[in-house]
């Protein structure tokens, strides 16, 4: 079984990240599955920059926990760095920039004098980057042809010559290696995988899916950590004959999603905590006029600015609650870098179908990292449009008409008898003000809660349990950290627990009958989030009596399975003598 | 491509809901020289959307028959650059005050006149917050007396058309309300422009802020004679402080948005088929 974690640091802006990314895609063309977590400073130059990347011949469910190969540019990059190397593994450092004493037990060291081959034998300093690489592949049996490929592909538009020095580079690297002495035994070679894989982040995958979907009109402000979504869709969306606007703050892209929805279009908005707050009015405005409208929210650290490059869910209480009234939207949580590209699928279908705004909460762990996705099947794409009037519909148009599902027939301009207003004040069914009338507030209210039943049938339709269906310890996550959720459920299977995790994809409306099924059966439910004061399980605290296990965590990283493995076991030894679960942390 | 045009009366325009402006108010004015312009123009009620925010004029939608959204306070223009950007035939009008336009709606003005979507944007200007029940506003004088100024207002007042000439309006025009002809004529041309067209209809509130009096002496055509491609002459018209000016102060012909787009469509397409699956290649 191979199952490696590869971590490259150095200085930021000296190729840290693209040595990384070029590592990344090499074992994913050789056939391994991979799965990226990156760290970086706000920084844009200097400061230190680290990748990771771990690859397998099975399916990752997380991160991975420590590091089996170090590759440390500088001092700063091993000081950081050594101390995540498992006894057994490697460090490999430049010799011409720091050695390190070698003193970590158990750790192989091995020096490699990268900055001056870059210099004296190809003489382009940026060059030890796929020095280092040939030195990787040859090391540790990764197929240097997926390597010298990946170079022919990515400098192709740069012209045999460049080529050809990045392919000397590479082989003056793999040449190193026959001067050391290989003292450490892991051994990558190929991976099982035959299908030429993706290899997509988060975000890439969730524009991919947007543009899959149908999305045809992008508006967004520049944000971090989503702000590549805008990128992506900027290159991509034209070629498809749609538009990226890049507005001039978050409250005019929502604007324009919704007044491109409101003309017939798909449209979305991608944004991160601060510009989503900026959203909150117009999200009502969505709910109230009964607009179809995606929104996604790539979480980061908050409150303010908080720590814009690291990863929270901490939005979750705005994305369910924010905004004034009783003002019903649908929250999706996204799991992983796959479910990306279906979930921005589901979110763009619920929003034509129920007509609402429907906000899709990710994250900087998952927007950022990488992993290996089959080519998305197209014919599983199904789209879903919004409702249209009849002929008949037409003759004496209602747009907010009453209807059994609550679903009233929406129009577009272009239509002959179509013509309605779009209405943020309270409404009659046509669409008439009606801000004096108090007994028709309570019935469009009614109405566009209405439209609820059957998103909460979706709910509880699309989540999953992994493990035990019926746990004596069960775990509620959601959004990110399903994988790692997943992990630390098989550890403690593998150990004997009872123990399952269900896992929502819409949180809002709660999937409440699969809920109450997994929490009755249990003796403890233990909810980890990435947040302070656990939002999740005040979320399910108002559905629920029961004394929920928060596990929260906010320092502005994600879980690790052994974190969530450990509070299994905790809570278990505390069901198994009788004792009160841990009472709710704050 | 233009789109198919119908023959209806200006009446034929109004919808079954009906003002709930105070009797006298300067909106009334506007509504009706905009009904005489969509029936002077032929404009079919099933391609038009009339766009507004928050105040005396964001009813405006409601009266006039064709597709309307009323939106919130100060977003009418970024809603009607998405409803273009997602259908260019489409004839939009936005509509607002002083203060959805140019207080709450400020940061969007800009934009608009730099991106040049061919839209219509008409402020009913009073210069002063009238659904509110009288507070100063962007467009008040120094030492107006409202609800929120009651020792008199200390800030100065924005200029509405130097604003927007500066900001790179292809269209800049003022009428006002209690001139119906030549308010017509100029929402006929503001419409008819190609590009973003900005009118700044002075239209009095009767209730609050009642200036019919003092208007009368201070109005001004802007002369027969002038050159509306010049930009210089436009701001000079702008800024005089002694005359309101009526009429056409700046128009020039720049490419819209949505030739913009169009454009970067096709250059996007010359150099890669539209294909999804062509995208994903690219990630392998």
């Amino acid at each position: 079984m191979v199952d490696c974690v590869f971590r490259v640091g150095g200085e930021g802006g000296e190729g840290v990240i693209s040595t990384g990314e070029l590592l990344t895609l090499a074992l994913a063309r050789a056939g391994f599955e991979i799965y990226t977590f990156r760290t970086y400073p706000a920084e844009i130059k200097g400061g230190h920059a680290n990748y990771q990347v771990r690859a397998a011949d099975k399916l990752l469910l997380s991160q991975g926990a420590a590091v089996d190969v170090l590759m440390a540019f500088n001092e700063e990059a091993y000081q950081k760095h050594y101390k995540d190397v498992r006894p057994g593994g490697v460090i490999l450092y430049d010799s011409d920039s720091y050695t390190p004493a070698e003193d970590v037990h158990g750790v192989i060291y091995y020096g490699v004098p990268l900055t001056s081959m870059a210099t004296e034998k190809i003489g382009i300093k940026l060059t030890k980057n796929i020095i280092s690489l040939g030195v990787l592949a040859a090391l540790f049996e990764v197929p240097i042809e997926k390597f010298e490929g990946l170079l022919r592909d990515r400098f192709r538009k740069k012209g045999e010559a460049v080529i050809l020095k990045n392919l000397e580079a590479l082989r003056l690297g793999v040449e190193y290696v026959k001067t050391i002495h290989k003292r450490d035994s892991i051994r990558m070679g190929s991976g099982p995988r035959t299908v030429k894989e993706l290899v997509l982040s988060g975000n890439e995958s969730l524009a991919l899916g947007a543009i899959a979907s149908g999305c045809r009109i992008y508006a967004g402000y520049p944000i971090t950590p989503a702000t590549d979504i805008m990128e992506f869709l900027a290159k991509e969306l034209p070629k498809v004959g749609g538009y990226v606007i890049q507005t001039e703050d978050e409250i005019s892209a929502v604007g324009v999603v919704l007044g491109a929805s409101f003309a017939g279009t798909k449209a979305m908005t991608a944004t991160s905590g601060p510009g989503f707050s900026l959203m909150t009015e117009m999200i009502g405005l969505a709910v109230a006029a009964e607009i179809p409208a995606v929104i996604v929210d790539v979480q980061r650290v908050g409150p303010s600015t908080g720590m814009p490059t690291k990863t929270e869910q901490g939005d979750l209480y705005l994305a369910v609650y924010g905004g004034h009234g009783s003002c019903p939207r649908i929250v999706m949580a996204l799991n992983n870098v796959e479910d990306c590209f279906y979930g921005i699928q589901r979110a763009f279908n619920l929003a034509e179908e129920f007509q609402m705004p429907v906000i899709v909460l990710s994250d900087q762990y998952l927007g950022h990292r990488k992993a290996t996705v089959p080519p998305p099947d197209l014919s599983k794409v199904q789209i879903i449009e919004r409702r249209k009037p009849s002929a008949e519909e037409l003759k004496n148009y209602k747009r907010y008409k009453i209807t059994p599902d609550f679903v009233s027939p929406l129009s577009m301009p272009g239509m002959e008898g179509g013509g309605y207003v779009a209405e943020g004040l309270e409404h009659d069914e046509v669409g008439y003000p009606a801000a004096s009338d108090h007994e028709n507030h309570l019935r469009l209210t009614q109405k566009r809660y209405g439209k609820f039943v059957a998103v909460e049938r979706i709910s509880n339709e699309m989540a999953r349990i992994h493990g035990e269906e019926h746990p004596e310890i069960g775990i509620i996550g959601w959004g990110s950290s399903e994988g790692v959720i997943r992990e630390a459920v098989q550890m403690a299977q593998a150990k004997g627990y009872s123990v399952g995790a269900l896992h929502p994809k819409i949180i809002y409306p709660l999937p409440l009958a699969r809920m109450r099924d997994f929490i009755n059966g249990a003796k403890a439910v233990i909810i980890p989030e990435l947040n302070y004061t656990g939002q999740f399980a005040t979320l399910l605290r108002k559905r629920f009596t029961r004394d929920f296990v928060q596990l929260n965590k906010s320092i502005g990283l994600p879980f690790t399975p052994k974190e969530i493995f450990d509070k299994i076991e905790e809570v278990a030894e505390n069901v198994k003598s009788n004792r009160q679960p841990d009472p709710a942390r704050v | 491509m233009s789109n198919p045009t119908v023959s209806l009366t200006p009446q034929e325009y109004k919808t079954e809901e009906h003002p709930i402006w105070c009797p006298g108010c300067g909106d009334f004015g506007v509504l009706s020289a905009l009904y005489n312009s969509l029936s002077a123009l032929k404009i079919h009620p099933k391609d038009l959307v009339v766009v507004s925010g928050i105040g005396c004029s964001g009813r405006t939608p409601g009266f006039v028959k064709s597709y309307g959204f009323h939106s919130v306070h100060g977003r009418v223009l970024p809603v009607a650059l998405g409803i273009k950007a997602a259908n260019p035939k489409l004839t939009v009008i936005g509509v607002g005050g002083d203060g959805d336009g140019f207080a709450i709606g400020g940061g969007h003005l800009p934009h608009a006149a730099r991106r040049n979507p061919d839209i219509t944007y008409i402020i009913m200007d009073n210069s002063i917050y009238g659904l509110t029940k009288g507070q100063y506003s962007p467009t008040s004088p120094i030492g107006f007396q409202a609800g929120s100024t009651p020792y008199g207002n200390i800030e100065q007042p924005l200029n509405p058309l130097a604003l927007t000439i500066a900001y790179g309006a292809t269209f800049v025009a003022q009428g006002y309300s209690s001139k119906p002809k030549e308010l017509t004529q100029l929402i006929n041309r503001a419409i008819e422009h190609q590009g973003f067209g900005f009118l700044n209809a002075i239209s009095p509130c009767i209730t609050f802020n009642n200036t019919y009096k003092v208007l009368s002496a201070r109005l001004k055509e802007v002369p027969a004679d002038h050159d509306v491609t010049n930009r210089v002459k436009a701001f000079e018209l702008a800024l005089q402080t002694d005359a309101v000016s009526l009429g056409v102060l700046y128009q020039t012909r720049k490419p819209t948005f949505e030739e913009g787009m169009h454009q970067v469509i096709q250059k996007a397409q010359a150099a890669s088929p539209p294909r999804l699956d062509e995208i994903f290649s690219e990630f392998s």
